[in-house]
């Protein structure tokens, strides 16, 4: 690692105004950005420590909302069970020591392309909560690694409606445990979304004709003979067509999990 | 460098680190408590496990100064107060839990976070705990009978292999 200096703020509005250099880096969980530190694929020469801000941990309900505050950690949101699911998603993300540290907020700062959270962020239509404004998952999650994030803006909480269904199944790649395709589906009366991570070249989306077919009937078999359009990712783990099809067996079990 | 200052198996420690000093280096080189290990030094095979504030963490993949302020439990605090081995670190010993012995510490401390939570975990879940611990001499059968019999409960269950 490069050397570089750490900042511990205590407060958001602390971490903003030290964030605001050029060469300053928020620190979340460090679970991804550690390591990426260590390979000297980034070198910041400040890095800003979020885990010391006490308003952005915590899961409380807002009315039909669960609201969990970005500093939250894996561990603690599967720990909740308020969206089972969801809960479900963060107990399958890593191991058990990376799920004590790892952050929601970090996960979805990263947006990496098989990542769990942007799916179930994206899958529930959620709303992330910054320090300047709020944005709807539709809108955040804008490419590989790419967020609607400006420079110095910080996640503080992320705002998730509770579903009356939802389900994530994913395939795992059996050395990373990173999402080779995994799908989050969730019902809510006639409105079904269906968000894909890890299998397009642009990141998370939503399989917008499968949840067309799923509102008008909400059965696996609805999915028949579909699969989705679009840029697949293409590596040593799996072609295109594999993930496609994928994405298409794992959105029916998901599907016949809700 | 700053002060960072921290309580290590109930001893109140304070010394200076770089912004980059890991957890486990700082345990290691400024501590000399050499009993963490470091496999691979990315996160992945969990030998420096250790806890901070109750919880189980790879100490290779946190910052020392993100420790400042915590408890933190190594294995070197395992052990009863009197230097005999703690009860997993005992049920290891009996079970045979180990072959070379370079994951072990990371896989005691694994093994005493999931307790725990769950003090009569099933095989299944202590496989499924175990997920982020690698053996490279592949002893995981040992491993989780030795868990199992540190909770309490009968080895006999867990299948020959």
């Amino acid at each position: 690692m490069y050397e570089f200096d750490i900042e511990k703020p205590s407060t958001i509005d602390e971490a903003v105004a030290a964030l605001a250099s050029d060469e300053a880096q928020a620190l979340g969980g460090g679970q991804t950005l550690i390591p990426t530190l260590k390979q000297r694929l980034a070198a910041p020469g400040v890095l800003v420590s979020l885990g010391g801000i006490d308003a952005l941990k915590g899961i409380r309900p807002e009315g039909d909302t669960l609201v969990i505050g970005a500093g939250t950690c894996h561990a603690d949101v599967a720990a909740d069970g308020t969206i089972p699911a969801l809960s479900a998603l963060a107990a399958g993300i890593g191991d058990p020591a990376v799920r004590n540290r790892g952050t929601i907020g970090g996960s979805l700062a990263n947006n990496d392309p098989s990542a769990c959270y942007p799916a179930g962020v994206l899958g529930l239509g959620a709303t992330v909560v910054t320090n300047q404004r709020e944005i709807g998952a539709g809108d955040f999650f804008t490419g590989l690694f790419e967020t609607a994030l400006e420079d110095g803006e910080i996640i503080t909480a992320v705002k998730l409606p509770r579903p009356e269904a939802a389900a994530y199944v994913k395939f795992e790649q059996p050395a990373s445990r990173f999402a080779l395709v995994g799908v989050f589906v969730s019902r809510t009366g006639t409105e079904v979304r269906v968000a894909v991570t890890g299998a397009s070249e642009d990141g998370v989306f939503r399989w917008t004709e499968a949840e067309a077919a799923l509102s008008a009937n909400f059965a696996p078999d609805a999915l028949d003979g579909m699969s989705p359009d679009g840029d697949m990712i293409s590596d040593i783990h799996g072609s295109a067509e594999y993930r496609a099809h994928l994405v298409a067996v794992l959105t029916k079990r998901a599907v016949a999990a809700c | 460098m700053a002060q960072v200052s921290m309580t290590v198996n109930g001893k109140a420690v304070s010394a200076e680190a770089e912004g980059r000093t890991l957890l486990s280096q700082f345990l290691r080189e400024t501590l000399g408590l050499t009993g963490t290990h470091v496999g691979c030094d990315t996160g992945q095979c969990g030998a420096c496990t250790v806890h901070v504030n109750g919880r189980m963490v790879k100490s290779c993949n946190m910052f020392a100064a993100e420790a400042d302020g915590a408890r933190i439990t190594t294995i070197e605090g395992m052990a009863e107060a009197d230097g005999s081995l703690g009860a997993i670190q005992a049920a290891f010993r009996e079970h045979h839990g180990l072959q070379c012995g370079f994951c072990t510490p990371g896989m005691v401390m694994a093994a005493a976070a999931l307790l725990a939570d769950n003090p009569k975990p099933s095989e299944a879940d202590i496989r499924a705990h175990l997920s982020g611990n690698l053996c490279r001499c592949t002893g995981y059968h040992n491993i989780v009978k030795a868990i199992m019999a540190a909770s309490g409960q009968d080895v006999g269950a867990i299948a020959a292999e």
